[in-house]
């Protein structure tokens, strides 16, 4: 077995704000290895942006990694200098945001921008510059790369920007490139199409992919493993076929129940009763335990990540595993 | 791009005519205006003779065409006091305006937008929050007071600067300049720093008040993510995104130092547009007013055509709107 | 248990918690008790002139008059006491500008809400108008209004109203622009109720943050602008010295080191327009959602 690529353990992200600390993230552990392709799957809350934002050392104050360790390719990432870690941003880590339209800068042409990135590590002639941009926008299936590399991010879709962020992204050839909702601003006919892309992508070149997204059913298409937050902690982790075929964790039911294809045509949508609980003021226990139809006294505890080759749950009464 | 610049051209033009109309009625219509272009002293001959002369025993709207004629031939009229014409007079005093202008707005961009930038970048330093203090001060303060204050400190009590004037002159392509000798720099220092202080203080704020914004941004946070050194992403995604509203408010404050520039050169007796102004009112130089404002007007105009210009040369999105 | 108190008490709390903004409403707050109370608080009338002894012209800080009291901050070239100058000339100022601001505030605000209501080309037209307006700095046009109208409290004060109306319009424009769209206003107009009351009670006031920020930076400006006309000498008249005219009478003494006759006023001034831009800072910053961490 190869060596893992990313070890995280026990990692913790508070924001310390007027109003309270918020626990934004608080316990999540989970490795992977080269080439994987890992689907962190969470509602809007869950902490899973900012596990993101943690790995790449991009929390902005009030925020800040309390405890945890993040090994990456060996080495330890809290707690390292600074220049160390901008160094191997974008090079070893690589992130793409959600929202194109923002993650751009609209005053500079998709050719500046892409210039500075590269040349952020490395020195580069401008024809040498020039020609590795050209290759990975049509790796990223940008027709007429060579034009459109002067024109600004204004003048393209939607899809289209997103593909240039995904460009910047493998300039480099890094090893694990962090995928924030990557398709969720996208209209859902170009979401089908830069999902089926990321794939192959993923194969031909190698990289490992931590792909967050609130919904399952994109994540199950692509993912190897799959993880479910929930209020800043891994609450279920395993193999995709594995986690959808039997989920053991109340939530991760829950949010299978949920999905439009699960649901008989006619019926209602199942919702998981309750709401998303304040980071601020989290109650003892398990986060879940107002939300679940299983919650007994038990559950006053905070159940720990339990598990065992490849397949970690954290509960006290989990679902039954279902024959295969 | 063109079609815009024509737009605009026009649109001047209309802002031209109206003010060239308010101009005229009121200071031509209302009251005596016999009294705007003679001394109230000359004999009651000569009185009528003026009046036949300029018309004004003629219709409203005919005196306004002459007006108008007079006007673009570039006879602004002859200024009481100093027996001149009125466009000879001013573009002798506008080489010293310009210069204290210029100097006053150079030193503002150059020292505020950095000083600005670093207290968004580092907000909670000990030196950004003396910059906001000073800055609060800055244009709280109003400008008379400030030169009033600089005139005491360095002039009367250390001595090291002149407490007004404009100092020697050399020229440059015909006109006379004071920053080229060290004399003229001398004298030149405390009125510009007092000129400035009021776009230093506002450009700082500005400046970090888009830094602050922008450094949270998903683009900063990018670029951070794409390993780009803090020294690029300041320069290359801060300086640039917030270039556009400093240039608004550049451009805005342009014609208010402009128009500070009537108090400071008041303050430090510096021999421009401003103080000639200020005079004029004081003795009642009307045909210096009316000129005066009519040069305004077109000054303002020919600055807010310039910044609209210079918008859609900076932000790439306004283009293709215009296209 | 936090939010069931008034809007108004919940924002006084935060204000409370920023001691400088606190500080500065300290300040703003003795200034107008000193200055409504002027003419108990001050140990001398400046302006009646029979109390007045040359000899006690020009005395430094400190010197006990011919009236038999200490001029803690001096007298000026017609022997006025310092003190109670400055106490007069922050009356003035304030009086002025504080009424200049609000008409200014009153008038402009009508006319930009107005013209959000009334839309299409009247809109357009009065808006050009008021843009047009504000691409003149504030100074030159108060400057030329003040000219033209002579001295005088009245004619002061319709020059700064006329100079600072525009601002007020067009931030009341921005803020009515976005009420109208909103559907209560759909609901007041269907009942059907009458445009000027839909105009007064239900769009102007939703305007109002926005407009107090504007007003605190306004009356600010009011003062300094004030000062700076009186100082050209274009303000009011020598016989009721604001501020700046006091400054601007003690100007010529400077050079020769009786700083006092001008320099205390000017802090005073100082002090008023610093506080007030304070207090205002602060308001602003509470009102804006997107500051909030």
């Amino acid at each position: 077995m190869t060596m893992t690529l990313l070890e995280v353990s026990d990692l913790a992200t508070h924001f310390f704000t007027r109003a309270g600390i918020v626990k934004a993230v608080d316990g999540v552990s989970f490795t992977l290895h080269p080439g994987e392709v890992l689907g962190l799957v969470g509602e809007s809350g869950s902490g899973k942006t900012v596990t993101g934002f943690s790995l790449l050392g991009l929390v902005d104050p009030p925020g800040r990694i309390v405890r945890g360790s993040i090994r990456f390719e060996g080495r330890e990432l809290v707690g390292m200098d600074p220049v160390q870690l901008r160094r191997m941003r974008g090079r070893r880590l690589a992130m793409v945001f959600q929202d194109p339209a923002t993650t751009l800068n609209p005053v500079l042409t998709i050719a500046a921008q892409m210039r500075l990135a590269l040349t952020a590590h490395e020195r580069r002639s401008a024809a040498a510059v020039r020609a590795r941009c050209i290759e990975v926008l049509t790796i990223v299936g940008m027709p007429d790369a060579g034009r459109r590399l002067d024109a600004y991010p204004h003048q393209f879709s939607g899809g289209m920007r997103q593909r240039v962020a995904i460009a910047i992204a493998l300039l480099h050839r890094p090893p694990l490139i962090v995928a924030d909702e990557p398709t969720t601003a996208l209209d859902v006919s170009i979401q089908a199409q830069i999902l089926t892309e990321m794939k192959s992508l993923v194969g031909e070149i190698g990289t490992s992919l931590i792909w967050i997204s609130h919904d399952l059913a994109t994540v199950s298409s692509l993912a190897d493993r799959i993880a479910v937050m929930y209020a800043g902690r891994i609450v279920e982790d395993g193999p995709t076929v594995a986690v959808l075929r039997n989920p053991r964790h109340p939530y991760t039911q829950g949010l299978l129940d949920s999905l439009p294809a699960h649901t008989e045509p006619g019926r209602e949508l199942a919702q998981i009763r309750g709401t998303t609980p304040s980071l601020l003021n989290l109650p003892a226990g398990c986060p879940f335990a107002p939300r679940c139809d299983h919650a007994d006294a038990a559950c006053d505890i905070e159940p720990d990540l339990v598990g065992s080759a490849g397949r970690s749950i954290r509960c006290h009464h989990p679902l039954e595993v279902v024959a295969a | 791009m063109l079609g815009f610049a024509i737009q605009r051209v026009l649109q001047a033009l209309v802002v031209m005519l109206v003010m060239s109309l308010l101009v005229f009625v009121g200071v031509f219509a209302i009251g005596n205006p016999i009294d705007v272009l003679i001394a109230p002293d000359v004999t009651q001959e000569i009185r009528a003779q003026t009046i036949a002369q300029y018309g004004f025993d003629r219709p409203l709207h005919e005196q306004y065409a002459a007006f108008l004629g007079r006007v673009l031939h570039g006879d602004l009229g002859r200024s009481f006091v100093f027996n001149m014409p009125v466009t000879s007079l001013i573009f002798s005093r506008l080489p010293a305006t310009l210069e204290l202008t210029l100097a006053a707005v150079f030193f503002a961009t150059v020292l505020g937008v950095p000083l600005g930038m670093y207290a968004g970048y580092r907000p909670d330093s000990v030196a950004a929050r003396v910059i906001m203090a000073a800055s609060v001060v800055g244009f709280s303060v109003p400008t008379f007071w400030i030169g009033l204050v600089l005139i005491l400190v360095f002039a009367v009590n250390l001595g090291w600067l002149p407490a007004g004037g404009r100092g020697e002159t050399a020229t440059l392509f015909g006109v006379e300049w004071s920053f080229l000798t060290l004399d003229g720099l001398r004298h030149l220092i405390l009125p510009a720093l007092n000129l400035s202080l009021f776009k230093l203080a506002l450009m700082t704020r500005l400046a970090r008040a888009g830094t602050r914004e922008v450094m949270l941004s998903d683009t900063v946070k990018f670029a951070r993510a794409a390993g780009e050194s803090e020294w690029t992403v300041l320069r290359q995604h801060v300086l640039r995104l917030i270039s556009i509203p400093l240039v608004t408010v550049f451009g805005l404050e342009l014609g208010s130092t402009l128009a500070f520039a009537v108090v400071t050169e008041t303050i430090f007796s510096w021999p421009g547009l401003g103080k000639l102004i200020i005079d004029s009112i004081a003795s009642l130089d009307r045909p210096v007013m009316v000129a005066y404002l009519v040069l305004v007007a077109f000054v303002f105009i020919m600055i807010n055509f310039t910044m609209d210009l210079i918008y859609v040369g900076l932000d790439p999105r306004l283009r293709k709107a215009r296209s | 248990m936090k939010d069931s108190a008034t809007p108004f008490a919940r924002f006084s709390r935060e204000f409370g918690e920023n001691r400088i903004a606190v500080a500065a409403l300290a300040v703003v707050v003795i200034v107008v008790l000193l200055a409504v109370f002027a003419p108990l608080v001050a140990p001398q009338d400046p302006f009646d002139l029979a109390k007045l002894t040359l000899r006690d012209a020009r005395r430094p800080p400190g010197f006990v008059g011919a009236a038999g009291f200490a001029h803690w901050l001096g007298t000026d070239a017609q022997g006025r006491d310092m003190f109670s100058a400055i106490l007069f000339g922050l009356r003035i100022s304030l009086q002025i500008s504080v009424t200049a601001g609000l008409i200014a505030l009153a008038v402009g605000a009508t006319l930009g809400a107005a013209a959000a209501f009334l839309g299409g080309r009247t809109e357009a037209l009065i808006m050009r108008i008021i843009d047009l307006q504000l691409s003149f700095p504030a100074i030159l046009l108060a400057l030329v209004l003040a000219a033209s109208l002579g001295q005088g409290k009245t004619q002061l004060t319709i020059a700064l109203i006329a100079a600072q109306y525009a601002y007020f319009a067009r931030t009341a424009h921005g803020a009515a622009v976005t009420e109208r769209g909103k559907e209560y206003i759909e609901a007041a107009l269907s009942v059907p109720l009458p445009a000027r009351t839909v105009v007064f009670r239900h769009i102007l006031p939703n305007c109002l943050p926005p407009l107090i920020v504007v007003a605190t930076v306004q009356i600010a400006n009011a003062i300094a602008l004030e000062a700076t006309l009186s100082f050209l000498g274009l303000g009011l008249p020598p016989t009721e010295p604001s501020l700046g005219l006091l400054i601007a009478n003690g100007f010529q003494y400077m050079l020769s080191g009786r700083y006092w006759i001008s320099i205390y006023p000017g802090i005073a001034l100082v002090a008023l327009i610093i506080a007030v831009n304070l207090v205002g800072d602060q308001i602003r910053d509470q009102f804006n959602p997107r500051l909030k961490r």
